[in-house]
């Protein structure tokens, strides 16, 4: 498999260093002619000069053979015409993006790219599972199908307190994965009670979110 | 989008022409070159924001033109004009030829300054007269 990587920041450097490690043949564009230097004495011959947005520096990297393209570069502008570029004139089969401002992770998938990474959205989420008294943490987001992972922790109000989760009507498109109740982490049957302070581990459909919350947690 | 040269130049014709026009830029100091008496709005902001798009007043504006230094921010914005906000007439300007031609068969409206002044000091080195001349030549 032979992977580009656009953008020699501490995240493209870190991928190229992980990636060769794996084994993968890649090789790193970088635009700053100084950094490239410092990544060849590190890496060898694995790095090229050039701006990754250019037809002419993708054509040189051999973006015709490349399966995946991967634009890491601190602006979403260049990250996305990286991509683009790659898929309409290269006609690289995957295309992953890393996505600086969380809004245009959306837009992203609009205009084509095959994978959108946020970091900004991530390390957010790594916060929020990490401060106490969360009663609604968004865990996870699984893209392709617009659903997502979150931990919902039931409060003494919530209608769903002390009721087996068989009686509970969810919101359409939600189903409870698991109940994490003190050290012990439970598989719900219908007959399975939810306690208040029970952390509620459900799928839920992006638009249905907002629903749960209200239905779990009582602010 | 983008007040330098063009930018200041397309908003002050317009205007002047009496058309609403708002000008983003992400450098208040770039408004300067704006005629004196440019009537129309300024914003401080990128335009491939979409809140600042908006806030520019994007939903009902017939034209949106993208002419900042840097193609891609250009082609970002343009693409978020057309396929989000569905604004009718969308311009944007690409230096580099071969990523104008990407984005023109994408569908965006394009102009690369790159291509059309070499074409145009091309005609002033090697003569518009003498390529008229050889065409005629070939056809009789």
């Amino acid at each position: 498999m032979y992977i580009i990587v656009v953008g020699g920041g501490k995240v493209g450097f870190y991928l190229t260093q992980t990636l060769l490690g794996e084994g993968y043949e890649v090789l790193l564009i970088e635009r700053n002619a100084a950094k490239v230097e410092r990544f060849v004495e590190g890496f060898g011959g694995v790095v090229l000069a050039g701006d990754g947005a250019e037809t002419v520096t993708l054509a040189a990297a051999g973006a015709a053979r490349a399966d995946v393209v991967i634009a890491v570069t601190g602006e979403d502008e260049d990250n996305l015409v990286v991509c683009q570029v790659a898929k309409q004139k290269f006609q690289v089969g995957r295309t992953i993006a890393r996505v600086n401002n969380p809004k245009n992770e959306q837009l992203f998938r609009l205009l084509g790219i095959d994978v959108t990474v946020s970091q900004t959205n991530y390390i957010l989420n790594l916060i929020e599972q990490a401060i106490p008294e969360r009663s609604f943490v968004h865990l996870l987001s699984l893209r392709h199908a617009d659903l997502a992972i979150v931990d919902a922790k039931v409060s003494a109000g919530s209608v769903v307190a002390h009721r087996a989760v068989g009686e509970i009507v969810l919101p359409v498109n939600t189903t409870i994965a698991a109940i994490s109740r003190g050290p012990h982490l439970i598989v719900p049957t219908a007959a399975t009670e939810i306690l208040p302070g029970d952390d509620v581990i459900a799928v839920a459909h992006r638009d249905q979110e907002d629903e749960l919350r209200r239905l779990l947690v009582v602010d | 989008m983008g007040c330098g040269r063009v930018g200041a130049r397309v908003a002050g014709i317009l205007d002047h022409n009496g058309h609403r026009v708002t000008v983003i830029d992400t450098d208040s100091r770039a408004f300067r070159r704006l005629p004196s008496d440019f009537g129309g709005e300024t914003l401080i902001g990128t335009g491939i924001d979409e809140d600042v798009l908006r806030a520019a007043g994007i939903e009902e504006a017939s034209a949106f033109v993208a002419v900042t230094n840097g193609d891609n921010r250009n082609i970002m914005a343009a693409q978020v004009a057309r396929l989000v906000f569905e604004v009718p007439e969308v311009i944007c300007r690409i230096y580099d030829p071969v990523r104008e031609d990407t984005y023109r068969r994408l569908g965006l409206t394009t102009i690369c300054p790159t291509t059309s002044v070499s074409a145009v000091v091309i005609d002033h080195v090697i003569g518009a007269s003498e390529t008229l001349g050889g065409a005629r030549g070939g056809g009789a």
